[in-house]
């Protein structure tokens, strides 16, 4: 069981090594990449809830103006049969 | 009013994430650079990579919910890394630099940031002991690398992929590791560690 165990320590303390110098202007450049990010993210939820919005309206409309809920009632004699 | 929330939320975000990026970022770094392959002097790769990870994080940080910041940073590096990660093939002279680039993401995950392997396994959509196959392989090669360097005095060049005789030892050694592993976790897994050795040594 200590043999793996030794190994990957051994490759452990090998990947520890020198740390490099993090550059200054990196939590910078990263929180603007990260602002335009959300940003975009932001437009495209508004433009979809706008959307949306417009289809409810529309369909609205549409309902109010068709009725398509008022059809004539079905005419309970069958047309007469003739030619026979 | 609504304007002055949202101005106070973003000053709020942006003093945060500047504090977890100064204390995180040179360990983060130093993770993006092993998975690289690059020297210590010279990490514009590695930056490029921890840049994309972190604005990510910047873009997502109100939604954490109670996340770890660090886990989520991590997560996303590994993610765009396993994505890119043909770009990062050719050595550069890092510590890593003789390893694939999957092998390098597995080693980074398992014993520099110490994740569970099945937290890597789900991480990378792999099964569980073809993590554990690639870590043994890729602990194998770092150690017959560091034994080379130490026998004889020069550094490897870091131009030359693994191959030939390298390869084939490596291989066996591999298959003699996974056997101790399948040994250590008992009767019960041993189909499947068998398996599993059988899948990494294939390629």
């Amino acid at each position: 069981m200590s043999f793996p165990d030794r190994k990957e320590t051994e490759v452990r303390r090998m990947l520890e090594g020198p740390h490099p110098a993090l550059p200054p202007d990196l939590a910078g450049r990263a929180a603007e990449r990260g602002r335009r990010m959300l940003h975009r993210h932001q437009v495209v939820c508004t433009i979809g809830w706008l959307l949306l919005l417009a289809a409810v309206v529309a369909f609205g409309v549409w309902a109010a103006i068709v009725e398509p809920w008022a059809t004539p009632p079905p005419t309970d004699t069958t047309p007469p049969l003739e030619g026979w | 009013m609504v304007r002055e929330r949202r101005a106070a939320r973003d000053g709020r975000r942006a003093r945060e994430f500047e504090a977890f990026v100064a204390g995180a970022g040179g360990r983060l770094l130093h993770a993006a650079t092993l998975l690289t392959g690059e020297p210590t002097g010279d990490t514009e790769a590695a930056e490029r990579l921890l840049t994309a990870a972190l604005a990510r994080t910047y873009a997502r940080w109100d939604r954490l919910r109670g996340e770890d910041p660090y886990d989520h940073t991590r997560r996303t590096l590994a993610a765009l890394f396993a994505h890119r990660g043909h770009r990062y093939r050719r050595p550069r002279g890092g510590t890593l630099a003789r390893l694939t680039p999957q092998e390098r993401l597995v080693l980074v995950l398992r014993l520099y940031e110490g994740v569970a392997e099945e937290q890597t396994a789900a991480a990378l959509g792999l099964p569980v002991e073809r993590v554990r196959a690639i870590c043994t392989r890729a602990v194998t090669a770092m150690r017959s690398a560091a034994a080379r360097r130490g026998t004889t005095g020069t550094r490897p060049s870091a131009g030359t992929p693994r191959s030939g005789g390298t390869s084939s030892s490596a291989g066996t050694t591999e298959t003699t590791g996974s056997r101790a592993a399948t040994d250590a976790t008992g009767a019960g897994a041993e189909a499947g560690a068998d398996a599993g050795a059988g899948a990494g040594a294939a390629p």
